[in-house]
């Protein structure tokens, strides 16, 4: 861990994650998730899976799907996945990754690219159907899925039926943000 | 005032009284009218005024399809023209006026108009407004334009809210008449997903209109029943007040739900309109017929409406438009209505059917084989003519006259991917033809199936059929099946002014003379006549008017041909379209990590692409932007200053090809680049031109990140998959854009290295010898936070640029701040970094313009001949090395007070100022604060042998003329000492 004297502040711009509830649903930033990405390297994606399903303690997600425990992983494209883990204790991902996944993938950290936001409660889909083109049938709980949101490219991951996460682009987050809340006063 | 029109029964809600104003007078409603039913409920028959010859107008139907009945709805900034009262929900506190008139609607001045009618005739305005022609934008076209249109807009924003979202299916069911609901029935109790969308506020279609039953009970309380049903089943979604405007590819139907049209103040936060995307493999097309006019001498009186729908209003809304009505009808359905007016109560003039055999009754008098000949009435109609069979005739009184010329099919969202409709020869109308949109398929009347019953059977079968249903159908209510055959009657013979298009005025005569003037194809009838044009987009006076063109050209009207269905089915708000996306959320808003930072500085920020950048940062009493800009520049190379340089591209490559790859990508050498390393690297396009430029750093064997211009970013990162995946399968490579993952800053200046030993962890030696010009590497900054440092340079002075994770990013920035204070370090923005890469004579977008190699931009000798990379081939085509090749040069004012003018073009100091005599043109210029004086590049043939040459810069356009000196493009620091500094 690093003993720096910089102070990170979230993508919106606060010293905290930013909350918001409409209705029976709340939006909470999400700054504390630390991401990885894990490319297979050619030829070696079977031992990448291998290794990945080691470092996440559950076998490899498969196309549109996550799994983990401690640490999580969705699937972000063919032989590519991201890595998910708490900030507070894997804020160097990137480099735990790397000596997990050895010489089988390319390792590159993403926990800045992204920004998260959780939706939690009740009457998510409804907020979701104004923001994205995803057929929210078939997101039941695991899926992880690419869409535009707002005309950003975005993840929508269905950890349960009462709680979605939403990664987007960093830099993009005012626009996200005004995006999903804009949706949750309308539909809620 | 009371409502003298309203009759017994119907399905509005007598215990719901609701006020409303029509022309600044006051009137009452009930929940359940629409602004149509209310006004003829309250003996308001005149609502308009038409569109060129200003008569008078009322409505015309009861549904989506009326052309006459429209008006400006809600006030202020709220206002919305030429809303059809047809469909207008009444809500308590509704406000419309009438429009297209002045004074009044009653005592309209242009009124006028209708005197000259033989003047106004098809093509008026093509004729009339030809000389001069420097009269037509500022005389013509305002005063016609005044004088014509319809209603007018707030020329305020809009205030309400707007949304967009997109549902999914199994079935989409578009339309809510007995095949609709008996298609969603069938559809829904089998446990498919469906979507049942209708226009209507009240589901039921044409079910409601109607007093026969269905099985035991009344149409309209069946079509409550199964509405009810639906309802109950979590697997269908029921969506009322939801035009579905448009069948598009893939299996996408857009569609505009009024979600809050009909209330009286919007919620806050809510939205008044919604477009959705429904997506869905199969749709159901139950669209149902419009009824289709006749035309007859002065045919458009107000009181003179369609048959159906003086039906409609009588059964559905207890309204009747006059007490006394008369039918002219060409089959039996114009009889349903009178007889259903007369078992309300109202008095029926005649039936005149121009049929011989037409059926009799014992309740009211039928007309056989009679037609209309004229009408009568000023602000509304009191007479109708009658041409009897035995060649006498009569006139018959009445306030009111349903016109029935028989139904045809709504097949226009069977159209909508080009798809043309076949004629059916029974009907006398188009159905829907063989092309229809992938997955849709058409029941009902949509389908030319007139009767109840059929609409039933249709329904539910071609839902079964689209869901591959096994098993009996649903059991089907009773219901009528009358045969129904349509023998064509379109006009009256010998009527002078008998109107086919009552929006656009387009008259029998209108159509007959754009024949007559060589309008053959029915496009350009369109076009001449504005037939079919408008809000109503010809609904009710198509038909017509192909017939009348098909008669005069001796051809049938299948012969004739139809004009194109297009999107949307009727007309939608801009707001609609434009959703939550408007004003600043018109695009995406990318944020730099130092955004708060800059923000609180006062930066005064530029838009780069969806880019949001400091553009330069203004301090008190600095009163023009130059002052900012030229005190950035001077201090940066005078001391140190500090750009946020996150938006540059940058993208991670990684695998045991990487080397490879970029050698691929990259024109210039890559393969041997050396671990801490970065180079300048140069992308062509396939066809040899400059593509985009940058570095790449090399962080490990395996490892490189790739720079991009802001601008390239996405297009070179796309590119690039495209290469790994596409062209180079076969390399292991991996990709990912890291841009926003990192806050990379530009540290320049002479005291640039001091500022960051200030900064980066001792352990790292960042001195000349220990991390010389181009080296890279990771290091760690103020007390172990992971970090990267380039030593690049887009300024020309001694630089860095330092990277950190995003987060870190605003505490970064400070911290330079803070630390730089001994040297009184100066943040920059994007112009001052402009001028300095112009001074330095650094190649940006604008000389990266998609026109130019790397031979125009110097860089000739970069395209590598030792190996095979993308481009490098096309790049040696003959033309792209001519002698006179144009080069990048510098561009210098011969008077120091003269400026140099980007987009200007280079002439020679003697001879013709001309195309062919042009010798090239300055992509970028600004005012160096270096060499006080305006400074700019270009492009020159030959530039490189004319260094010293004076030339003329001019700008025809703007009448710009300077003498200019050609010198090199490096115009600071040419041997690049203070970049090794």
């Amino acid at each position: 861990m690093s003993v720096h004297d910089l102070v990170a502040i979230t993508a919106l711009g606060g010293s905290e994650p930013c909350v918001e509830t409409v209705g029976a649903v709340t939006c909470t930033e999400v700054p504390g998730v630390a991401l990885a990405s894990v490319a297979a390297r050619l030829g070696q994606e079977s031992k990448a899976a291998k290794a990945l399903a080691k470092l996440i303690g559950s076998p490899a997600p498969g196309i549109g799907r996550t799994s983990g425990e401690a640490l999580t992983a969705f699937w972000a494209g063919p032989e590519q996945w991201m890595v998910e883990a708490p900030f507070e204790t894997h804020e160097e991902i990137a480099d735990q990754a790397t000596t997990a996944m050895g010489e089988t993938a390319s390792v590159t950290e993403q926990t800045d690219a992204w920004t998260r936001f959780d939706l939690s409660g009740d009457g998510i889909p409804a907020v979701l159907e104004l923001l994205c083109q995803l057929d929210l049938r078939t997101l039941d709980e695991g899926s992880a899925a690419r869409c535009s949101i707002h005309h950003v490219g975005c993840f929508v991951l269905c950890r349960t039926s009462r709680l979605f996460s939403l990664y987007g682009p960093r830099a993009s987050v005012g626009t996200l943000h005004h995006a999903i809340i804009t949706a949750m006063r309308s539909a809620l | 005032m009371t409502q003298t029109n309203r009759l017994s029964g119907g399905q509005i809600d007598r215990n719901t009284t609701l006020n409303f104003r029509f022309d600044n007078r006051s009137y009452t409603a009930h929940s359940g009218d629409t602004l149509a039913s209310a006004l003829l409920a309250n003996g308001v028959r005149m609502i308009g005024r038409s569109f060129k010859y200003h008569r008078p107008r009322g409505v015309l139907t009861a549904g989506s399809e009326e052309p006459n009945g429209i008006v400006e709805l809600r006030t202020g900034n709220r206002k919305e023209p030429n809303t059809r009262a047809t469909t207008t929900e009444m809500f308590d506190g509704l406000e419309a006026q009438s429009q297209n008139r002045w004074p009044s609607l009653k005592y309209d001045a242009l009124a006028v108009n209708d005197l000259f009618s033989n003047f106004l005739s098809a093509g008026f305005y093509y004729k009339t407004f030809m000389w001069p022609a420097a009269f037509w934008e500022k005389l013509y076209e305002p005063m016609i334009r005044r004088a014509a249109g319809l209603g007018s807009l707030s020329m305020e924003d809009d205030p309400d809210e707007y949304d967009k979202g997109f549902r999914h299916c199994d079935l989409l069911i578009i339309g809510s008449g007995p095949s609709g609901l008996m298609a969603a029935l069938t559809a829904g109790r089998a446990g498919a997903d469906v979507i049942l969308a209708d226009e209507d506020f009240a589901l039921g279609g044409r079910l409601n209109s109607e007093t026969f039953t269905l099985g035991d009970h009344s149409a309209s309380d069946w079509a409550a029943q199964a509405v009810a049903e639906l309802s109950a089943l979590p697997n269908v979604r029921l969506m009322p007040r939801t035009t579905v405007i448009g069948a598009f590819d893939h299996g996408v139907y857009g569609a505009v739900e009024r979600t809050g049209d009909h209330l009286p103040t919007l919620p806050a936060a809510k939205p008044r309109q919604i477009l959705w995307r429904i997506y869905t493999k199969r749709a159901l097309l139950c669209a149902g017929a419009t009824e289709r006019p006749i035309a007859f001498e002065n045919n458009d009186r107000p009181g003179i409406m369609m048959a159906g729908a003086l039906r409609s209003y009588a059964n559905r809304f207890a309204v009747t438009a006059s007490e006394r009505v008369a039918i002219f009808t060409n089959n039996d359905d114009g009889h349903r209505t009178a007889a259903d007016m007369h078992a309300k109560g109202v008095k029926i003039a005649a039936v005149v059917d121009v049929r011989d055999d037409a059926p009799t009754s014992h309740d009211y008098e039928v007309l056989r084989g009679a037609q209309v000949t004229d009408t009568k009435g000023r602000h509304g109609l009191t007479f109708v003519e009658v041409a009897l069979a035995d060649g006498t005739t009569r006139t018959l009184d009445c306030g009111a006259l349903g016109v029935s010329g028989g139904w045809n099919p709504n097949v226009h969202l069977t159209c909508h991917q080009r798809g043309r409709p076949a004629w059916n020869e029974a009907l006398a109308a188009f159905v829907p033809g063989p092309d229809l949109p992938v997955g849709l398929s058409v029941a009902g009347a949509a389908n030319g199936v007139m009767s109840t019953h059929g609409a039933l059977q249709s329904g539910a079968e071609e839902a079964a059929q689209l869901l591959e249903l096994s098993g009996a159908l649903p059991d089907l209510p009773k219901a009528e099946d009358a045969p129904v055959a349509q023998k064509p009657f379109w006009c009256v013979e010998g009527c002078k002014r008998a109107w086919l298009d009552q929006q656009n005025d387009v008259t029998v005569k209108d159509v007959k003379l754009s024949y007559q003037e060589g309008f053959r194809s029915v496009e350009h009838l369109k076009r001449y006549t504005t037939l079919g044009m408008a809000t109503d987009q010809g609904k009710t006076s198509n038909m017509g008017g192909l017939a009348i063109m098909a008669e005069v050209a001796g051809k049938s009207i299948p012969e004739t041909g139809t004009t194109i269905f297009r999107p949307p089915y009727t007309p939608v708000p801009i707001g609609t379209f434009a959703g939550r996306m408007r004003g600043q959320e018109f695009h995406p808003t990318r944020l730099t990590p130092s955004h708060y930072w800059a923000k609180e500085r006062g930066a005064v920020f530029v838009e780069v692409g969806n880019w949001l950048r400091a553009q330069w940062f203004p301090l008190p009493g600095e009163t023009h932007w130059r002052e900012s800009v030229d005190r950035e520049v001077r201090q940066t190379r005078a001391s140190v200053g500090v750009c946020d340089c996150t938006t540059l591209g940058k993208i991670d490559v990684q695998g045991t090809d990487a080397a490879a790859f970029l050698n691929r990508i990259y024109a210039n050498g890559f393969a041997k680049l050396a671990v801490g390393k970065t180079r300048y690297g140069l992308m062509l396009r396939e066809d040899g031109i400059a593509m985009d430029d940058g570095t790449a750093g090399r962080l490990a064997e395996d490892h490189f990140v790739v720079t991009t211009t802001t601008a390239n970013a996405a297009n070179v990162y796309r590119h690039m998959e495209f290469v790994r995946q596409c062209l180079c399968p076969d390399m292991d490579v991996q990709l990912i854009s890291t841009t926003e993952a990192w806050a990379q800053y530009a540290v320049a200046g002479p005291n640039a290295r001091k500022l960051l030993q200030k900064i980066v962890d001792p352990e790292f030696d960042i001195s000349n010898e220990g991390f010389p010009f181009m080296a890279c590497g990771n290091i760690t900054v103020c007390g172990g936070l992971r970090a990267r440092l380039f030593r690049i340079s887009f300024s020309g002075e001694l630089a860095f640029e330092i990277a950190v994770p995003a987060r870190y990013g605003d505490a970064l920035m400070r911290r330079l701040m803070t630390e730089g204070e001994e040297f009184a370090v100066v943040p920059y923005g994007t112009e001052a970094l402009g001028v300095m890469r112009i001074e330095k004579g650094h190649a940006a977008g604008n000389e990266l313009n998609g026109t130019t190699t790397a031979l125009n931009l110097g860089m000739g000798r970069m395209v590598s001949k030792k190996k095979d990379s993308i481009g490098s081939t096309l790049s040696e085509r003959e033309a792209l090395n001519e002698p006179d090749a144009l080069r990048m040069v510098g561009i210098k004012p011969v008077d120091a007070d003269h400026k140099i003018t980007a987009g200007g073009h280079l002439m020679n100091t003697e001879g013709p100022v001309d195309a062919a005599h042009d010798q090239g043109y300055v992509t970028s210029a600004a005012y160096s604060p270096s060499l006080n004086s305006s400074i700019g590049l270009g492009f020159l043939k030959n530039g490189g042998n004319r260094l010293g040459e004076q030339m003329r810069l001019v700008s025809p356009v703007t009448d710009l003329t300077v003498e200019v000196e050609i010198v090199s493009a490096h115009f600071v620091d040419p041997e690049g000492e203070r970049v090794r500094a």
